[in-house]
Order: C-alpha cells, then structure tokens, then sequence
C-alpha cells in the first residue's frame, strides 16, 4: 500500500495548530499562576454579606 | 485520475505570519519601555504580575499592529518596504486581520484589568483606539503631522506600565510618556530624509513630500530642542537621581548638536556624502531612547543599594 505524499500545506496548518495550542495552554498556565498570586497575595476579599462583622471594620488606631 | 490542484499558488499563512501581523520589532520597543516604566515606579508588583501586565501591554500593542495592517493594506501594498507584509502579499486576509486585531484587543484589556488595574486597562484600550481610530484610520493620510500623532500612541507603554504599579497617573508617567513623544518626530522625519520612501504613491502625506526637505530639517531640530528639557525634567523628578541627570544632560545635548547638524546641511551636501549625518543621527536617535530608559532602570536598582535617586 502506497500513500500519496501529503501536500506541503498540511505541514504549514499543522505548524500553526501547535503554534495555537502552546500558546492556549500558556494562557492557561499564566491565568492559573495569576490566581494562585491574587489569591495567597492577601488582597482583601471578604466582603460584607448583610451579617455585622467587627473585623471589617476599620482599625480605630490607624488613621485612614 | 484528475488531480484537483486548488491550493496550488495560494499562499496560506503559517504560524509566523500571524506573528508578523503584531509588528514585532515595535512590540519589543514597547515591551522594553513599559517594563521600565513598571519597574522604576514605587510601588512593587509581584513578579507572574508583572510578568503578566508586560506581556498583556504587548499584546495590546500588537492588536493594534494588526489593526493597522488592515486598515493601511492598500498603502502597504503599493510601498515597497511593505509590500511583503502578511495581507498585502494575500498570506492573511485582510479580514482576518481584523479579527485578531480585535479578539487580542479585548483579551489583553481584560486580562491586563484583571491582572493589574481598571486604569491600566483603560488606558491601554486607549493607546490601541488611539492608534487604530485616531492615528490610521483618522489622521495618518490627512496631515504631515501623522509622526507626531503617531508618536503620542507609542508613548502610552511606559505611561500604562507605571500606572500597573501605582495605579495612577503622576508627573514621572506623564514626563516618560513625553520624552518618547517628543523623540519620535526627529527619529523618523531623519530616517524620511535618507530612505526617500515611496510615500507619495500610497497617498501619504509625508512632510518631506508636502513641506520639502528644508523644511523636515527645520522640524527635526525643533523637536530636538524641546525633547532635552523634558528629559532633563525626567531626570529631576522622583525616578531620576544624579546619574540619570548627567546620562540625559550629556545625550540630550549630543542629541540637539546631531540635530543641528542635519538643520544645517542642504540636499546637495547630503547627496554627496550619501546622508552620512542623517544616517548617524538616525542611529545616534535609537541608542538616545534606548539609554535614557535603562538610566531610570538603573537609578532604581541603584536605589536598592542607598546609590542612586535625590
């Protein structure tokens, strides 16, 4: 059985699928490392949620 | 057996040519100067931040490559430095182009918003609308003074880098954002007198063409002129420090002497040396940027070592 060498374009489209898949899975790597720096960065993420909570509220020593 | 030949002479893009389509050469120029302006301002980001905010600046500045390529294809087809560029040569659709020029906009505005600041991201959707809208859609073929216009877009990164820090504009932003907008006129009108592009067969008015060469000369050294103080001012404010000053005293004033000289020379001169002073300046205009900038990145590492700054 004999296959029929494959068009040079096909070399070309496959390049650029690779080309497309490294670059969505860097983004997703970067968008993975991004959250783990947001969220163990210590950004203030509680929010008020219609309960009284004296930690939210500001620090009467410090001056604002 | 017939054979159906129909991709044959139809060029298809590779993975480069999308590449190309986000101007490279001028992204690293903006990756370099936004990472300065990131780096030397107060406020500390975390490194995948940083990492990630220079990159999105990046891919802004590439959207709105793409953005440009095309719209402008008509021009780029006709001029010879551009003709191989991915839409006029029929590599890339000029729709297409479009379409990566708008996806990379929104993903790098949103990202940089998500990953720095809403300031950051609204001003880098400004650059890509300036530069895109104002710039090649607007006055690029309208006015002589498309350099200066197109210069004020490639000076948002430093600007857009500080503010991923800070969060806000302030004078030190402001004045980086002015040395590269006062720098671009002189670098590219020197690089209009020696390359003597095809301009006028696009369509566009090039103020070599419209005002004459004397007149390009005149413009360079004005421009000149008034980029020393401000990179002077730079180097007094909050970024600068005694090395700074004397890195931008001592270039400024070569800058202006360059320029001076190209004031002073006519065509016939420059024709015999084959532009020789032109070409110089031109180089000298590259190193100038390229210096001053990697001064404020040192003043702020020496800084980390009670060094540099006021």
């Amino acid at each position: 059985m004999e296959f029929r060498p494959s068009h040079e374009i096909y070399t070309r489209r496959f390049g650029r699928n690779v080309g497309v898949a490294v670059l969505l899975v860097a983004f997703v790597a970067l968008v993975f490392a991004l959250t783990v720096v947001k969220v163990t960065g210590g950004d203030p993420m509680k929010g008020f949620d219609h309960v009284f909570e004296p930690v939210l509220l500001p620090d009467p020593g410090k001056t604002p | 057996m017939a054979e159906i030949r129909v991709f044959d002479g139809v060029p298809e893009a590779g993975f480069g040519d999308y590449v190309q389509l986000l101007k490279p050469r001028v992204m690293s120029l903006v990756v370099f100067t936004a990472l300065v302006g990131l780096l030397v301002a107060p406020v500390r980001l975390h490194p995948v931040e940083a990492f990630a905010a220079i990159l999105f600046i990046a891919l802004g500045a590439g959207a709105s490559g793409a953005l440009n390529m095309w719209w402008d294809a008509d021009i780029d087809a006709v001029m010879k430095r551009t003709k191989s560029r991915p839409v006029p040569s029929g590599r890339v659709g000029a729709s297409e182009a479009l379409a990566v020029g708008l996806a990379l906009s929104g993903i790098s505005i949103v990202m940089l918003g998500l990953a720095t600041n809403l300031v950051a991201a609204g001003l880098l959707a400004f650059t890509i609308f300036f530069y895109a809208v104002v710039y090649s859609i607007g006055l690029k073929r309208l006015t002589p003074q498309n350099i200066v216009i197109g210069g004020a877009a490639g000076a948002f990164p430093p600007m857009i880098g500080w503010v991923c820090s800070t969060g806000s504009v302030s004078i030190e932003a402001v004045l980086m954002f002015a040395v590269i907008f006062m720098w671009t006129p002189p670098h590219f009108w020197a690089l209009a007198l020696f390359m003597k592009e095809d301009y006028h067969t696009a369509g566009v008015p090039m103020l070599t063409v419209t005002h004459g060469r004397k007149s390009t000369r005149a413009h360079v050294l004005a421009y000149s002129v008034l980029l020393a103080p401000v990179a002077i001012w730079t180097a007094a404010t909050s970024i600068g420090g005694p090395f700074t000053m004397a890195v931008s005293v001592v270039l400024s004033l070569w800058f202006v002497k360059g320029s001076y000289d190209i004031w002073r020379r006519d065509e016939v001169i420059a024709e015999v040396d084959k532009y020789a002073v032109e070409k110089t300046f031109f180089r000298f205009s590259l190193l100038y940027l390229f210096v001053i900038f990697a001064a404020y990145l040192i003043e702020a590492a020496l800084k980390l070592y009670d060094l540099g700054g006021w």
